[in-house]
This record gives structure tokens, sequence and C-alpha cells, in this order.
């Protein structure tokens, strides 16, 4: 399940669709990413969050297809959100069901770690002294070249 | 979309900055992606920056793409600044 949406997101209600996914899943890991007030600048007072439809949508599931290939995945759920959010605001739910803890950790970590890097979303931070877009990361491009 | 041109999207801080969000343009035989960044970088001002001294993305029909990806009429190319979601 691939979502972009507008909405908030409820981590519950997404844990027990991924625990309703069978007797053969004997473990969850999720990821849930939020407005920090601090990122490429001080004093963030919240982010606006713009995609490409379409080709994110495509990506992710490729990142899932990946993912599925190296690691026993079950079933996961990946909801980004996008527009305008504010402080604590959750971003993005990352969650896999597997039979085992391994394979839920590892390949939650992958597809969060290459979404970073592949998906086409753009961050722009919002502060009181103006707005300006986030800058990718080397560490990020790093973390996800870690997975090769 | 005409068969006989190509869409060109641009996102985010190149959206913004060239104050263009949808191009057409002709296509014609043995076109790249890096031939359409030359071709708009040549249109000077804010368009320059698609020169390369900045890192910018290119997707062709929604699928990460090279400079070297050949371009063909119908296509969608995109250009835009390297990703941050998460």
């Amino acid at each position: 399940m691939i979502s972009i949406q507008i909405e908030d997101f409820d981590v519950a209600a997404e844990h027990s669709a991924l625990r309703s996914s069978g007797a053969g899943t004997g473990a969850i890991a999720t990821f849930t990413g939020l407005v920090r007030d601090s990122g490429d600048m001080e004093g963030v007072t919240g982010l606006c969050l713009e995609h490409y439809p379409g080709m994110t949508e495509q990506v992710i599931a490729g990142l899932i297809e990946q993912a599925s290939q190296r690691w026993n995945v079950r079933e996961a759920r990946v909801i980004h959100r996008v527009g305008r959010l504010t402080l604590s605001d959750q971003i993005v739910f990352v969650g896999v069901c597997s039979a085992h803890r391994g394979d839920a950790f590892a390949a939650c970590e992958f597809i969060m770690d290459a979404l970073k890097t592949s998906a086409p979303f753009w961050k722009k931070e919002l502060t009181k002294d103006g707005e300006h877009w986030v800058e990718q990361k080397n560490s990020d491009l790093d973390k996800t070249k870690t997975w090769d | 979309m005409h068969s006989d041109t190509i869409t060109v999207r641009f996102f985010a801080r190149l959206r913004e900055e060239l104050e263009t969000e949808t191009l057409e343009m002709p296509a014609r035989p043995e076109l790249t992606a890096g031939d359409l960044l030359e071709e708009l970088a040549g249109r000077g001002g804010a368009w320059s920056q698609l020169n390369g001294e900045q890192p910018v993305m290119v997707a062709v029909n929604q699928a990460i793409a090279k400079p070297s990806t050949g371009i063909k009429a119908g296509d969608e190319v995109a250009f835009f600044p390297p990703v941050t979601g998460g």
C-alpha cells in the first residue's frame, strides 16, 4: 500500500493493517518521520512538501519490490504527506511485516533510506525569517549507498 | 500533449526560479535529455543554472534517467533539484 496524501495518518490503524497480514507474520517494524524545529536552518516553524505525482508512487513501488527481493516482506505500507505541515506533524510512515524481525527491520530501514534519496519529494523549510528549499544531504546519500 | 512535441516539467526550486511548471518543446531525431537541458540553459537569465553548475536530476516518462537518455515525441521529461523527502 502506497499513499501520497495531504491528510494525517493513524499509526495504530497502519499497525493493525500489518497485523492482519496472516499468521505467517511474526514481526512488524515501523518508522514515522516528524517535522523537527531545526534542519538546514534553526527556528523552523513548518514545512511545505512538493512531489511529482505518478512518478513518486512508481519509485516507492520499485523500492518495495527491491526490498521484497532481498528480504522476507509479507506486506509493506508507505505513506508520505505533502503540502503544508507544522512542527511535530507526521511526515512519513514506513511499515513492514515479515516472518522474522531481522527482515522487518532491514526492509523498513532500506525503504526509508532509499525513499529519501530517490523518491521525488522536495521540502521547503518555513521559518519566521522566510522560507528556503532544503538541500540534499551527503549523509543521506552515504546511508543509501550502504545498502548496495 | 501533441504527438510531435515533448512535455517538459519542472519541480520545486527549479519550478519557482524558472517561473515555469510545464513547457512543450519540439521533438527531433536523436534528441537526448542533455540536449534539452543545453537548449533551455541557452535561454539565459535564471535558465542559465541548467548549464551544469548546479545538480539537476532528470526523469523521462516518470523514471529516473540520464542526460544521455534519448527523447522521442510524446515523452514527458522532468528536471528537478536533488530530492529531499522523508
